[in-house]
């Protein structure tokens, strides 16, 4: 009984060789740090405290924080699903050559070459009051006054998002379609069954674990980003990280931490949900 | 073993490089004069030591830390170029500066602080005191800083002012000295006042008063800085203008005063009067350049930098009247990492020499920012230079900027007057207030609004 037992440690150190350095450890001081006083100027005084906590649970803030920040998580999330499972779903389903599919999919990666600021900033020529897409519209006639909405607005961080974020979709659901049998959608089709009912009853329940894993990718990122919304927003909105981080600014690292701890919990439900609708760890292994 | 001064001079002269400068100043009597010294002791038994901190320099790294606009890389290089020995320069945004200085002090030899930066790093104790003594400019820095006026001129003390940041009584305290010492918490090196920039074929007025940046007339076409410490500043000069409250303290606001400020903020906000805010110089350069604003709260060299692609933009002359008005100043400067000891400590004086010695006067000058020292500064500017920066003359000729691009055409005149015309009217300084936490979370309230 001792062998397996042991060869299961060794699996698993590797892994634990980073998480515990990387990712435990600082969590656990940004635990600790939360229940701590401030003298106020960035020194931390050893205390056992829950004001930060009260201080952020209690305030409307932090509600206003999450309703915006989950209002981008959601927008771009249906919008990075919609496009990247009708990308793969094209790429697997309907470019027969397999090597022109695995082409086009590494045509999708070409973007992504590019560092994520430099995708950003560049919409801002071709949204702002004077841009591209404003000029030409106003060029053909379409409308008289520059569109402002396009720039420094909601709709320019979903849009930025979006652009980053879809090859997070298109990934893993194209490696879950790519596994579906394809007699599987001809035995349906034999058997008198309808495109739809194909979609409904066999590539949407087989896509699951690559739909689940793209939305855990996408919904994290963008919980946990503030510099899109940042500069897309022109500063007009904020974020729960952008709130915090202002905190970090003058030295206020206890409520910043009770903040951050916060929104780690919020980001494990969330990811628990996603989890427990879609077994992941099933559908790969299956 | 022997004294910094001797260590310097005999290090200057021997490392041999041209000198490039236009006129003979101080630094090169000394030097010519230690090189003959050094020649002297050199060719002598006795000596030799020239050649071992020659030597021993050579291997010395000072990692100079902080914003971009303060601390930049051809200084550095310059400073490497004439002292010997290397200069790494570094650049953060203001807060994650403060975070390093305070988190990681070992991680920075030079600190390039703000006033209020000075006043935590003292706090927090990660600084040592600079001995005024061992900085030979020190006499020649403007009394804005060193005395806390000019022209018998007091400097106002919103805010936190350089001269109020500057001094401590001893070289390990931690609590600021109000009053000269021989101690100074930093080094003041390159500061400005802060004013709006619009554009005047669409804003149609001079504009020499805050309260136009709120004015209804340019909903949607203005913007304000966002960083949460001097962005309520700007708004707090925009009300106090337009006459709705009076200040006790712009730079240190009671609870009433921020939730003034912000509502006013958050009222202004939904009435749709921000196009947008900006964080950095880019944004607030783009935002004018790209017709996104026609006023908005800006810095001299990002006016500059607009009309550099001829767009007309002015630095609104927002003199001090009626005890209202004036420019919101800033000033940086450098300070000693409490690590620095033995020959590092050493190079890092020589260092503070020479940014105060007038190379990087000059180049600052080319951008619009004011050196501390303009007696030294003004050897390595042009006359026209001179005339058109900071006396506010029209330019003799042809302007260039530090990278020799032309800026400015012949016969153009400064706004905001001379270098005194401005420093006269600047009403507050840049800061952290004491309700620091409560100010951020009502300014937090007005971006998510």
């Amino acid at each position: 009984m001792q062998r397996p037992n042991l060869s299961a440690w060794l699996y698993v150190t590797p892994l634990m060789l980073v998480l515990v350095p990387f990712f435990l450890l600082p969590t656990l001081v940004v635990l600790v740090a939360s229940f701590f006083e401030t003298d106020g100027f960035g020194g931390l005084l050893p205390t056992f405290t829950l004001a930060n906590y009260v201080d952020v649970l209690t305030s409307a803030q932090t509600f206003l924080l999450y309703v915006a920040t989950l209002k981008f998580a959601i927008l771009t999330w249906l919008f990075t699903l919609i496009i990247g499972f009708l990308v793969a779903y094209f790429l697997v389903f309907h470019v027969k050559n397999q090597l022109l599919a695995i082409g086009l999919f590494l045509i999708c990666t070409i973007p992504f070459w590019t560092s994520n600021i430099i995708r950003m900033i560049s919409w801002i020529p071709l949204l702002g009051k004077e841009g591209l897409v404003n000029s030409t519209l106003l060029g053909i006639g379409v409308i008289r006054e520059p569109l402002e909405v396009l720039l420094y607005s909601g709709l320019a961080v979903v849009i930025a998002y979006v652009h980053q974020l879809t090859i997070f979709m298109v990934v893993p659901i194209f490696n879950s379609l790519a596994r579906i049998d394809k007699r599987v959608v001809e035995a349906a089709l034999d058997a008198g069954a309808s495109r739809l009912d194909v979609m409904r009853y066999i590539i949407i329940p087989m896509s699951k674990s690559g739909i689940a894993l793209g939305s855990t990718f996408v919904i994290s990122i963008v919980m946990g980003d503030f510099f899109v919304v940042k500069v897309m927003s022109g500063g007009g909105s904020a974020s729960v990280v952008s709130a915090f981080y202002e905190n970090v600014g003058v030295l206020q690292y206890p409520i910043a931490a009770a903040s951050a701890v916060l929104l780690t919990l919020v980001l494990i439900a969330m990811i628990a949900l996603i989890l427990r609708v879609v077994d992941i760890r099933r559908e790969i292994t299956q | 073993m022997f004294n910094d001064d001797d260590n310097g001079d005999a290090k200057g002269a021997l490392s041999g490089l041209p000198e490039k400068k236009k006129s003979i100043s101080r630094r090169s009597v000394l030097k010519a004069g230690a090189a003959v010294t050094g020649a002297a002791i050199g060719s002598d038994a006795i000596g030799g030591f020239p050649t071992i901190w020659a030597q021993e320099i050579k291997d010395i790294e000072l990692r100079h830390v902080g914003v971009s606009y303060s601390v930049v890389k051809a200084i550095g290089d310059q400073a490497a170029k004439d002292l010997g020995f290397k200069v790494t320069m570094q650049n953060l945004d203001t807060s994650a500066a403060i975070n390093r200085f305070i988190s990681q002090p070992d991680s920075v030899d030079i600190a390039d602080l703000e006033g209020w930066q000075a006043k935590l790093a003292a706090k927090r104790g990660v600084i040592q005191g600079i001995e005024v003594k061992k900085i030979k400019e020190f006499d020649n820095i403007l009394p804005i800083f060193t005395k806390g006026e000019i022209d018998g001129h007091k400097i106002p003390r919103q805010g936190i002012s350089p001269y109020e940041a500057m001094y401590i009584a001893k070289p390990n305290a931690t609590e600021l000295h109000d009053g000269v010492t021989e101690w100074a918490t930093f080094l003041p090196q390159v500061y400005n006042a802060d004013s709006i920039g619009y554009r005047p074929d669409l804003v149609g007025h001079e504009v020499t008063e805050w309260k136009d940046l709120i004015d209804p007339k340019f909903k949607g076409k203005a913007a304000i800085l966002d960083v949460p410490a001097i962005g309520i500043m700007d708004a707090a000069l925009c009300f106090e203008s337009a006459g709705m409250i009076k200040y006790g303290n712009k730079g240190n606001m009671t609870k009433q005063e921020i939730d003034f400020t912000c509502d006013k903020l958050i009222e202004l906000k939904k009435a749709g009067q921000f196009r947008a805010t900006w964080t950095t110089f880019d944004q607030s350069v783009q935002l004018m350049a790209a017709g996104e604003v026609v006023i908005q709260s800006m810095w001299s060299p990002a006016v500059a930098a607009v009309r550099v692609k001829e767009i007309p933009c002015v630095y609104a002359p927002v003199n001090v009247k009626n005890g209202k008005e004036g420019y919101r100043g800033w000033c940086n400067g450098m300070g000693l990492m409490k690590h620095l000891s033995g020959k590092k400590l050493d190079a890092a004086y020589e260092y503070l020499n020479w940014y105060l010695s007038g190379w990087q006067g000059g180049f600052v000058g080319r951008y619009g920012y004011y050196s501390p020292v303009p007696s030294t500064a003004r050897k390595f500017l042009t006359a026209a230079e001179w005339d058109f920066w900071y006396d506010g003359k029209p330019a003799p000729s042809v302007i260039n900027d530090p990278y020799g691009v032309p800026m400015e055409k012949a016969g153009t005149k400064r706004d905001g007057g001379s270098f005194l015309d401005r420093v006269k009217n600047i009403s507050c300084w840049n800061t952290l207030m004491d309700e620091a936490a409560y100010m951020n979370k009502r300014w937090n309230d007005f971006k998510i609004a």
